[in-house]
């Protein structure tokens, strides 16, 4: 295998790929990375899973953006996650349009793409996308599987659906269920897309897509990952390249003109028909809706040790989410640390500087 | 590696953990007591803590400890779940200390319990002479900054076990850590119960 840091894999797996919500997709594709190197024993592989817009470059340059990858504070050189000792994995969700199977990818059978044809897949599903893939690589059982918002929500699916595959799951700002709240705001964003002629019923070209209405779909939950102190503290009502308000809708505030760039460079690296369906799948997912809603039921077979952390300002997946997990693992007798962080950052500050968050989870994989 | 020694007080309540057993400390701070207890006891630890750093810190150990309050999560515990729980020096900072002695013996087989002893010589003493509330080794927080809210003393504490209808197994008194021979109510500075429902 080659091991560069980071080297672009991808693999077909082929072969029926059944699904939760009924569907089967005919073959598997699944675009990933990895750090690091597989011991003898296969013993130190750790999953990281990414959250609704991410993707599969953790640690290494996008080659959309060219950025750095979006979890470096965490995993890299000298981080929790060092690739000297773990061999870390992250790979594009199924759904996803970073090169796994999705919406945008060619069904074999039609020869077009999926689009709106595509199953309605699950969190549970990407989890066994991510099964698949370990199989592949030859890993049986994981040291860790690690996730922040979305990649939380398969961190504790793994647990609970492969309970001798994990040893430690670390699950941050994250919940078991979306909430009504979570919902409202994913379906603002899908009306958002669809409501744009451009997406044309999903069967859009690549180079026609629906930009206006994804755009504003990022814009609504950009909102969502930051906090009302930290939009304060970072813009105010301050004035955007101009001494006054100009009487007119151009991007007279700070915060107008953020969001717009954040709608507006969202469009450049994401599939709109991959945003309808990964929201869809997060709106789903709800752990204990198995179990009449007993959520310590849910956890009742697991064999992992877990970890959560929560952040004061994240409204998005509160810190009574996390708590409710807590309870419900108690109630279980899984071991269970759990540790609420000050940050003004709202939702997004998992993937900020959190020096206490690195020195938990740092803690919690060593032990 | 040998263990770092336990704070006197600490290690009263260590000696009374059997070998092997589930421990769930309450108030653990950075972890120090439950991470001795898992070195040398082979003990199956959970803890419970308020402050964020010193849950950081605990975890670091690689206990599992949860960042909560006693006064209130307590509830989310099943019966029996432990064979030991530990509430070390923190039952006079409880808003209801009644209530959370009745968890802990409902949570575990049986519950140890620390405090610094109200009844205490020089407790008494200070009090009596200058009129004003207590500054003392074993507390050393005046009044109005104290998170301590609700002091006791051996004997009330004991009081308030017959009352409960609790078990007293054990009881004893430290002063500097060392077993007081007689009157604990007036020698001792802390109390250490070991109490079952």
């Amino acid at each position: 295998m080659d091991e560069r840091f980071g080297f672009d894999r991808r693999v077909t797996l082929p072969g029926d790929f059944p699904l939760a919500g009924g569907g089967v997709l005919p073959e598997l594709t699944i675009a990933y990375e990895t750090y690091g190197k597989l011991n003898a024993n296969a013993t130190n592989a750790i999953l990281v899973c990414h959250a609704l817009t991410g993707d599969q470059y953790l640690a290494s340059a996008h080659p959309v953006t060219g950025k750095a990858g979006w979890w470096t504070r965490l995993v890299g050189p000298g981080k929790p996650v060092d690739p000297e000792h773990w061999f870390v994995i992250c790979a594009n969700v199924l759904g996803g349009c970073m090169g796994s199977t999705g919406p945008s990818s060619i069904d074999p059978r039609s020869g077009q793409p999926f689009a709106m044809n595509f199953p309605v897949i699950t969190i549970a599903d990407m989890v066994e996308a991510q099964a698949r893939l370990l199989d592949h690589l030859g890993v049986g059982t994981l040291a860790a599987v690690i996730g922040g918002s979305m990649g939380g929500m398969q961190a504790l699916t793994w647990a609970v659906n492969h309970p001798a595959r994990v040893k430690k799951v670390v699950a941050i700002a994250t919940a078991a269920r979306h909430s009504a709240q979570n919902i409202a705001f994913h379906e603002v964003g899908r009306q958002a897309i669809m409501a744009d002629p451009m997406w044309a019923g999903g069967a859009y070209a690549a180079d026609k897509p629906p930009a206006a209405g994804l755009a504003v779909a990022r814009m609504a939950a950009h909102i969502t990952y930051l906090s009302e102190e930290g939009l304060t503290e970072k813009f105010g009502r301050r004035l955007q390249d101009r001494d006054a308000v100009s009487f007119g809708f151009d991007a007279d505030f700070q915060v107008e003109s953020y969001l717009r760039h954040q709608g507006l460079s969202f469009v450049e690296r994401f599939d709109a028909n991959s945003y309808l369906y990964i929201t869809r799948a997060m709106d789903y997912f709800d752990l204990a809706q198995p179990h009449d809603g007993n959520l310590a039921r849910a956890f009742a077979g697991v064999q992992s040790r877990f970890c959560l952390v929560s952040f004061t300002s994240d409204w998005l997946y509160p810190t009574t989410e996390s708590r409710r997990i807590v309870r419900a693992l108690n109630a279980a007798g899984a071991p269970v640390s759990f540790v609420e962080l000050e940050s003004p950052f709202g939702h997004d500050a998992f993937l900020l500087d959190a020096p206490e968050m690195n020195r938990v989870v740092n803690g919690f994989l060593t032990a | 590696m040998t263990p770092v020694p336990l704070r006197p007080d600490l290690a009263a309540v260590a000696a009374a953990v059997p070998e092997g057993a589930r421990v769930l400390d309450i108030g653990c701070g950075d972890g120090q007591l439950l991470a001795w207890l898992r070195d040398t006891k082979g003990v199956e630890g959970r803890g419970i803590e308020l402050d964020a750093s010193d849950v950081a810190a605990a975890v670091g150990r690689g206990l599992a400890v949860v960042q909560g309050d006693a006064d209130t999560d307590l509830a989310d515990y099943p019966d029996a779940a432990f064979d030991v729980v530990i509430l070390s020096n923190t039952l006079q900072a409880m808003q209801r200390p009644a209530d959370v002695l009745a968890q802990l013996v409902r949570i575990g087989r049986s519950a140890i319990v620390s405090f610094p002893n109200f009844g205490h010589w020089r407790v008494r003493l200070g009090l009596a002479l200058s009129g004003r509330m207590p500054v003392t080794r074993s507390l050393p927080v005046s009044w109005h900054e104290t998170p301590n809210i609700h002091f006791c003393t051996i004997a009330d504490f004991e009081a308030l076990a017959v009352e409960m209808g609790l078990t007293v197994e054990r009881r004893a008194g430290l002063h500097s850590g060392r077993q007081v021979a007689a009157w604990p109510n007036l020698l001792a500075d802390t109390g250490v119960f070991v109490l079952r429902r």
